[in-house]
């Protein structure tokens, strides 16, 4: 295997995570963990709920988030999750899974593609309302919710009441960032 | 205006695209007798009622469902709002 020698950068550019404090509020780059979306095939979910299983996550209700040990999953859709792993086992995550799942789900590689942002604090409904339609107060841990954050799609999934990852575009990660920091000044 | 989903509650419509008449879903056999004039309705011919119509909407910045919202077109007090998938099956397509 020929040597490249490249260096692998954050999804805001920087040779480690960023990370920024504002207020009460703490905006922090996540690279560890990988990200597959798996997706059943059609009359296959039974299937699919038991090989998630043997990754130890039960997959999810709509709208919800499901914590395990390795795997992790969040519902994205009707019959589809995005599945986590801890990036340092994972990295190749679709390898991974796809002894598990076989041809009853189709998986996707996916951890390139976002930007995961954790936002900590407290109060942070007064800092979400002022950047997505989603109501805070009305939600719990647990609940992973897909929505518009300054006209980017973005998943929020609410870990605790004091901590969110904010999931979105890698390629508009800087925007992003951007919008959270602008948004935790305002608010404190 | 608020869309209560079937499966995640209410959300704004701002999440979600229109489509138009729900009845795209019954798309005519393209190889059945009369499929020229048959799939000419089925592209061009829209009723227009000023009350209740069944629409599809696509949850586009949520979990990007398609959905058939019974909405008055009058009051936009929405009445009904099913998977499309569902009511697709109903009908007997898309198995």
């Amino acid at each position: 295997m020929p040597d490249h020698s490249l260096k692998s950068v954050t999804p805001l550019g920087h040779d480690m995570p960023e990370s920024v404090t504002v207020g009460p509020i703490t905006i922090a780059e996540v690279t560890d963990i990988a990200m597959a979306s798996v997706a059943a095939r059609q009359g296959r979910i039974a299937d699919v709920a038991d090989a998630a299983q043997k990754i130890g996550v039960t997959l999810p209700e709509a709208g919800r988030h499901a914590a395990g040990t390795p795997c992790s999953a969040f519902w994205t859709g009707p019959e589809m999750w995005m599945v986590e792993a801890p990036f340092a086992t994972h990295e190749d995550i679709v390898a991974a899974l796809k002894p598990v799942f076989g041809d009853a789900a189709s998986l996707t590689e996916q951890t390139d593609a976002w930007v995961r942002l954790r936002v900590s604090g407290a109060d942070l409904p007064r800092l979400f309302e002022r950047l997505c339609n989603v109501d805070l107060a009305r939600s719990s841990a647990g609940d992973a919710i897909r929505t518009m954050i300054e006209h980017l799609g973005a998943f929020l999934l609410i870990r605790r009441p004091d901590e969110i990852d904010v999931i979105s575009a890698r390629s508009s990660a800087a925007s992003l960032h951007h919008a959270l920091a602008a948004a935790a000044k305002s608010a404190f | 205006m608020i869309i209560n989903h079937p499966l995640l509650g209410p959300r704004d419509a701002q999440e979600f695209v229109y489509l138009g008449d729900a009845r795209l879903i019954e798309r005519p056999d393209g190889l059945a007798e009369g499929a020229a004039q048959a799939l000419h309705d089925h592209v061009f011919l829209r009723d227009n009622p000023a009350g209740e119509h069944r629409e599809l909407w696509f949850h586009e910045q949520g979990d990007r469902s398609w959905l058939v919202v019974t909405r008055n077109t009058l009051t936009h007090e929405i009445t009904r709002v099913e998977l499309a998938r569902d009511v697709a099956r109903a009908k007997g397509r898309s198995k």
